[in-house]
């Protein structure tokens, strides 16, 4: 006899992901992904100005309120054919480089490691050895003795009384924890540790976005920051060395304490390199810009098809119709209806948006998210998909990351770990670290390139939009952290006639299409084990690995701990 | 001088969900003293961390969903207030409570914490908030005001 598992941590409204298993031998047979909350966002914006559609569409989401501002200026530039300057992309850049740093810190050590790191067993661990092997590993400048046992002390002040307090929904003690209580101890520390860290992050981009949480300066045409040396209340060079300052400390964090981290916990998990692998279809675009209209990139991006680095097929510039023209989206197992029928799909341009809901039906419609395609196949997208499109495109940096971390994997598993390890769970952190690598020398470079710029005499961030009458049509796309977002746009003489989004978390967390092929956590999901279904940690563990991401935040306070599983024998 | 925040948070996009945010718009057009902070935090999570250190009062102004009729004020203080992490499948699920843990874990939680909220009566797609929960907006804003002022916190009318 199987179970049925259902995991849907949202109780009091009903929002975001469901994610159901079944459960036979101590395995996942089959899986569903569900996302629980209609989003019709995109009907708020028909009629308005596409100049304001950036300030509405970074309320979509409370995690990517950055890359949705970002995305929507892009796409209604492209449907005017508006260049832009250079140091408004410089600009642009580096506040999309310091939220995804940002990003994938928080997700790696506050929304991830918990399900791989016991901070119970830490309390058990020797300090000084502790502290001893984190100095074998790195020579990160908090790894002391005295740091070692001051955490240890302090995480006792929390878990030692008995009472978890914060810590009470931990699977603490579970059976597929692995860590050594010397390992757990490290992962604890760099967790503080990476919370003061993660602040320079959000610092750069509340000073070259003007504010946070919402960032305020983008603008159709440009940003809103003015350049000056000198003066006070603008961009001055003061704070861009103070920018750079907070740069570097980032650097060294991510070079020397995350990357080391996911290696060793990878290295101590290596069975996790069987499972999660699903669809190994990649997705990415190209990203930072280094021109006006976008059509020379920093880093490349592309389909993969089949996990074959040989086979990838670049996307080139803003508007490559190799990318507009190979989206579509299903909804045979959404809840909506398409005019034409359910067993087709449609464009983007084309999409249409009337709701059926039906209950959860597990043949039938089963989800609020629709299900896109690319040249008619699911895809992955997300670090792993970018990592191994820059591996393929011959990224430099990327390159020299992705070696250095197989080769410490390696070494601390003590076999050969490959490139094709990464198709996996614990693969989908590593390319994280990678890619977060990656970002912090591309932000280094890219304020480089402004100041530069700037040094020329070059001062210009800002061209201004016209627009003629009659319709236009635009296309953004954007390297989140989570992956590949687009916003289409259709404009009718200056108004928006018709907007989209298609977001990373769609293209993962989708339902089974039109050919009722899986979406990517359905497929990578299939074969993982599950020790103990009243405690389905391993399905969190493959499940967080994409850092899924639904664009519907809803945020009430809640006043019950509520139980988050569901289990029941089918 | 001590270090004060009123953080009104929810999605703008789902009608009363964001009332909170709403509720620091009101009260930006009253002049505050230098060490009174209004932050409107959206749906946010991690990202508030920072203005949040070390402060002497946190209000946070949210819509609170506890069985209570559509549009009743709800004030939660000390225990009520909920501290701890939760399991989650996505980063949206950072919630206050995981923030608010997380400034524990790190030494640097507030003071006082209070949450001046009000029971929703539509989520639904939209910018405007329900007339319901509308109507009770002045009353929402005397709560935070009759809080900052019972720590001394009082706003000079703007010109």
């Amino acid at each position: 006899m199987s179970k049925r598992i259902t995991v849907d941590p949202i109780t009091r409204i009903e929002g975001h992901l469901r994610v159901d298993v079944e459960i036979e031998g101590g395995h996942v047979k089959k899986a569903w992904s569900s996302g629980q909350m209609w989003r019709g966002v995109e009907n708020i914006l028909i009629g308005r100005d596409p100049r304001d559609a950036w300030a509405i569409t970074q309320r979509i989401c409370g995690v990517c309120t950055t890359v949705h501002a970002l995305v929507s200026v892009r796409t209604v530039e492209n449907a005017l054919q508006l260049e832009i300057p250079v140091n408004a992309q410089y600009i642009r850049n580096m506040i999309l480089l310091a939220h995804t740093i940002h990003d994938h810190i928080v997700h790696f050590y506050h929304l991830s490691a918990l399900d791989w790191v016991d901070v119970v067993s830490a309390l058990k661990a020797d300090p000084d050895k502790a502290a001893a092997l984190a100095q074998s590993l790195s020579s990160w400048g908090g790894n002391s003795k005295t740091e070692f046992r001051k955490v240890q002390e302090k995480l006792k002040g929390f878990v030692g009384t008995g009472q978890l307090g914060i810590f009470t929904n931990g699977y603490w003690g579970h059976p597929a924890m692995k860590l050594s209580p010397e390992v757990n101890l490290l992962a604890a520390v760099h967790y503080l540790q990476a919370l003061e860290v993660q602040r320079y992050a959000n610092k750069i981009v509340a000073i070259l976005g003007s504010k946070t949480p919402h960032i305020q300066n983008v603008a159709v045409g440009g940003v809103a920051n003015a350049l000056n040396v000198n003066a006070q209340s603008v961009l001055t060079m003061e704070r861009l060395l103070a920018v750079r300052e907070w740069m570097l400390k980032l650097q060294d964090f991510v070079q020397n304490v995350y990357l080391v981290d996911v290696a060793a916990i990878g290295a101590f998990y290596a069975d996790w390199t069987r499972y999660g692998r699903g669809i190994v279809d990649y997705l990415s675009v190209p990203e930072y810009p280094l021109d006006g209209k976008g059509a020379q990139f920093a880093q490349p991006g592309g389909h993969i098809a089949d996990g074959k680095l040989d086979s990838f097929h670049a996307i080139k510039s803003y508007g490559d119709p190799y990318f507009t023209d190979g989206v579509s989206e299903a909804v045979k197992h959404s809840w909506y209806d398409y005019k034409g029928g359910n067993d087709i799909s449609l464009h983007p341009f084309k999409g249409e948006t009337k709701p059926n809901y039906t209950d959860f039906q597990d043949d039938g419609k089963y989800s609020w998210l629709k299900s896109p395609t690319f040249y008619g196949k699911p895809m992955q997208v997300g670090p792993l998909a970018r990592v191994l499109g820059m591996l393929a495109g011959g990224h430099e940096g990327a390159t020299k990351y992705a070696t250095h971390t197989l080769d410490l994997v390696s070494s601390l598993a003590g076999a050969k770990v490959g490139v094709e390890a990464m198709h996996s769970t614990i693969g989908r952190h590593a390319a994280r670290a990678i890619d977060c690598n990656v970002h912090v020398d591309e932000l280094l470079r890219q304020w480089e390139l402004l100041i530069t710029n700037m040094g020329k005499g070059d001062f210009a961030t800002f061209n201004p939009p016209e627009f003629p009458k009659g319709e236009q049509r635009g296309v953004g796309f954007l390297e989140a952290p989570r992956g590949t977002l687009s916003h289409w746009v259709v404009i009718d003489s200056g108004k928006i006639a018709n907007y989209q989004c298609v977001v990373p978390t769609t293209w993962n967390a989708a339902p089974r299409n039109e050919k009722d092929q899986p979406g990517a956590y359905e497929a990578c999901l299939v074969g993982n084990p599950v020790a103990d279904p009243e405690q389905p940690l391993e399905v969190l563990r493959t499940v967080h690995s994409f850092d899924p991401c639904l664009a519907c935040a809803v945020h009430v306070v809640d006043e019950e701990k509520r139980p988050v599983v569901t289990v029941r024998a089918a | 001088m001590t270090k004060n925040v009123v953080l009104g948070v929810g999605n703008i996009l789902l009608s009363d969900e964001g009332v909170g945010v709403r509720v620091v718009e009101a009260l930006a057009s009253d002049h505050w003293p230098d060490n009174v902070e209004l932050i409107d935090g959206g749906t946010c999570g991690m990202e508030l961390l920072e203005q949040l250190e070390d402060l002497d009062l946190l209000i946070i102004v949210d819509c609170v969903r506890g069985g209570r009729p559509p549009g009743t004020p709800v004030v939660l203080r000390g225990a009520a207030v909920p501290v701890f992490f939760r399991t989650k499948l996505s980063p949206h699920q950072v919630s206050l409570s995981d923030v608010l843990a997380t400034l524990e874990l790190t030494g640097k939680a507030p003071r006082h914490t209070v949450i001046i909220g009000i029971e929703p009566a539509s989520l639904a797609l939209g910018m405007e908030l329900t007339p319901t929960v509308a109507a009770r907006l002045p009353e929402l804003l005397a709560l935070t005001r009759g809080e900052l002022a019972t720590h001394g916190l009082l706003a000079g009318r703007s010109a």
